[in-house]
């Protein structure tokens, strides 16, 4: 775990990265073009995509059979359009081709036909280019004392997501932990031993923090060596580990190629803006928040649930006994981390506010909201309420594993509990 | 002087009451027989003694003074149901509960050496409890529930699972820890072991004491007048030499000697049985019979159902 985990972490950011480099396999593409307004526009460019494009002449029907025979793998048949239409071309292959070719070959064509028009209209080339443009918003926050911050609305996602995941396998993973440990001390009877030493309270509580302990040593460790192999990849190939290079590549197949230089370079400027909107943006964050959020909310989140989970293994007498109790415990958990997606796409609607105060699902969705800036007094009223959760839940859990610890060989349902809390004393 | 008392204990779940006002009082340098039926309330009163659960009425004293937390370090509780962390070395185990109990480190260490020699376990010090036989994990069990040194120890049927030669050794220390000061509470069903053992018992049964008292007190209450009367000679009607007020319970022929178990009416003396029959017979051996532990509590616990159903009708 200790080290699968980082590897695990590192390569979420680093298989895009090589996937981006490495997924161009050589394609043969053979043109047939009836028109003859194609021809040459099709750019042979083995490195972005793995595309090059032959000219074919012959016939349609032998052009297939060559497919069919497997002299080449594609042909793309432009056939000779009636007065006024668009060209229809189509594709002949073997095998299913894939969207980058059908998106590179239409883009292509769509830019050349428009260029025609646009040609026959009496407007030149020098016109169209200056016309072309590529947008891009520049995001910039102002805060309360007046100052504007260039932010970047991409990295508030990532920083969200990342860290309300983190905290959703963190509960999950550990709080589990813990009811493992009761059921353990339970089954192998134990308990009975240390708690005539100290408080079941204590033992309790002992249990949970001791567990905490090791959490956040490990998320720690996991921090530490994400980042460092990220480093170290960085390092090795500075190259393509950049953002404004994966933007690019990834953004290829989005931006529309015409063909031309000029064109080509503007694209690439413009992913250069976001990739540096994510640097500035990297740069503008409040870290000792975001940390400080991040530790308050883990370590409360953690409590709460925790506190729950060893409510249920001392209740039951065996782990296949969890079933029953484990689905509300675990419900409001994968709510919120399915509930994260449409957080992050509307930050400050009702959902999102309401289930970052609540504290059962809190601990992730405030997480997600954070980078967007929440008012102070959501944030403040979301911290007391996870506080007074935890206790509550502690209080619960208190009760529940005082008089379930002791108890065997009873099949145990909520009612029963139930009169385990009602107990007094 | 007491070193235990529990005055009037009652505890009660949703729908039973577990113990009735059970009082007992624990004289020091003592071994305290907790003697009951199954599910009369024996583990409820050990859990409250341990303060693991708390009563709901009652009051509890240890050397005069209310039990509170800060006391678990005088007691030493064997439960039951023994149980160690499984996949935990023997030897850190035993310094770890040792520590539970407030004992520092050091301290720990070289009482743990000197039991573990003692009982012979010496070279499990590094192994898992897991690789442990059945009766190994019990005397590591029993060193742990001892190594606090405390000043009440509570066992709870503490030879199961022991074989013979085991099962002496631990009733020699448990003797020994008495000679040193200490004052036990024992809970069995064995009743041969409770004559060997107790000083004092309390039978408990359905969650109310019935009976407490010394055991040779008890013994003497319990005592029904009758005789065992070893002797040679007049095989063919000793009926006939008795009056019809003394019982002749049994009568048996073991090699040359013949025995006979009368039972004498209430006040009589055995002096006027034994001139009753000298003028006739020879006497090899002639005795008191006392009941027996086993004898009392059955039929006391017997009695007890009697009233109880008899109340109910």
């Amino acid at each position: 775990m200790t080290l699968l985990g980082p590897l695990l972490m590192a390569g979420i950011f680093i298989v895009p990265v090589i996937i981006g480099m490495k997924s161009h396999t050589k394609h043969d593409i053979m043109v047939l073009d009836e028109t003859g307004s194609f021809q040459g526009k099709f750019k042979n460019n083995v490195d972005d995509n793995g595309l090059i494009f032959k000219a074919f002449t012959g016939s349609p029907e032998a052009g297939k059979d060559s497919v069919k025979t497997g002299k080449f793998s594609t042909l793309l048949y432009i056939a000779k359009p009636t007065e006024n239409q668009p060209p229809k071309p189509i594709m002949f292959s073997i095998k299913q081709p894939d969207i980058n070719i059908k998106n590179y070959v239409s883009s292509i064509m769509d830019k050349e036909v428009e260029k025609q028009k646009l040609t026959e209209q009496g407007i030149t080339e020098e016109q169209i280019k200056a016309i072309k443009s590529d947008i891009a918003i520049t995001t910039i926050k102002i805060n309360e004392n007046g100052k504007e911050e260039k932010s970047s609305t991409e990295l508030a996602m990532i920083l969200g997501y990342v860290s309300s995941l983190i905290i959703y396998m963190f509960i999950f993973i550990y709080g589990v932990q813990v009811m493992k440990g009761v059921i353990e001390e339970k089954t192998s009877r134990i308990v009975e031993v240390i708690i005539s030493s100290v408080k079941p309270f204590e033992l309790m509580m002992g249990k949970i923090f001791g567990i905490a302990l090791v959490c956040l040593t490990q998320v720690l460790l996991w921090i530490i060596l994400t980042t460092s192999i990220i480093g170290v990849f960085k390092t090795v190939i500075p190259d393509k580990y950049n953002p404004t290079k994966t933007e690019q590549i990834s953004n290829q197949h989005k931006v529309p190629v015409t063909g031309t230089q000029a064109t080509s370079v503007e694209a690439t400027s413009s992913n250069k803006q976001i990739g540096n909107d994510i640097l500035t943006g990297l740069g503008n964050i409040n870290y000792v928040q975001e940390l400080l959020m991040f530790v308050f909310f883990f370590v409360g989140g953690y409590l709460l649930y925790a506190a729950l989970f060893a409510a249920i293994g001392a209740a039951v007498d065996s782990e296949t006994d969890t079933q029953q109790f484990m689905l509300p415990i675990t419900a409001p958990l994968i709510i919120s981390i399915v509930a994260a997606q449409a957080v992050m796409q509307n930050p400050d609607g009702p959902l999102a506010v309401w289930l970052s105060i609540i504290p059962f699902t809190s601990p992730i969705i405030m997480m997600v909201r954070l980078p967007f800036n929440v008012p102070a007094g959501q944030i403040a009223l979301s911290l007391a309420l996870l506080v007074v959760g935890f206790l509550c839940t502690t209080w619960i859990a208190a009760k529940v594993y005082r008089t379930g610890i002791l108890m065997y060989g009873k099949k145990v349902n909520y009612k029963e509990l139930w009169k385990w809390i009602k107990y007094k004393g | 002087m007491d070193i235990f008392v529990a005055k009037e204990v009652t505890k009660r779940y949703a729908a039973q009451t577990a113990l009735n006002k059970v009082s007992i009082n624990v004289p020091e340098n003592s071994i305290y027989g907790l003697l009951g039926p199954n599910g009369a309330g024996k583990t409820t009163l050990i859990r409250i003694i341990n303060q693991i659960i708390a009563p709901d009425e009652g009051e509890l004293f240890i050397y005069g003074e209310k039990l509170q937390p800060k006391h678990t370090a005088m007691i030493g509780y064997l439960p039951e149901e023994r149980g160690l962390y499984k996949k935990m070395p023997v030897g850190e185990q035993a310094l770890y509960l040792a520590q539970l109990k407030g004992v520092p480190k050091q301290v720990a260490l070289k009482r743990l050496k000197l039991l573990f020699e003692k009982f012979e376990i010496q070279d499990w010090w590094a192994k898992n409890v897991e690789e442990l036989s059945k009766g190994m994990q019990q005397k590591v069990q029993f060193i742990v529930t001892i190594i606090h040194e405390p000043k009440l120890l509570i066992f709870d049927e503490p030879f199961s699972g022991f074989d013979p030669i085991n099962a002496t050794l631990i009733r020699d220390e448990i003797l020994e820890l008495r000679k040193k000061g200490a004052s036990v509470i024992f809970s069995t069903h064995n009743m041969a072991s409770v004559e060997e053992l107790c000083d004092d018992i309390a039978l408990i049964n359905k969650s109310k004491k019935i009976l407490e008292g010394s055991v040779s007190d008890i013994k003497q209450t319990y005592r029904s007048n009758s005789y065992e009367l070893s002797y040679n000679g007049y095989a063919e009607n000793f009926k006939s030499l008795l009056p019809e007020s003394f019982t002749l319970l049994e009568e048996s022929n073991v090699d040359s000697l013949r025995t006979a178990k009368i039972k004498l009416p209430f006040g009589e003396s055995p002096n006027a049985l034994l001139q009753l029959v000298l003028p006739h017979v020879e006497v090899h051996a002639f005795k008191e019979m006392l009941p027996s532990m086993n004898d009392i509590f059955i039929e006391k616990v017997n009695e007890n159902r009697a009233t109880v159903s008899s109340n109910l009708s």
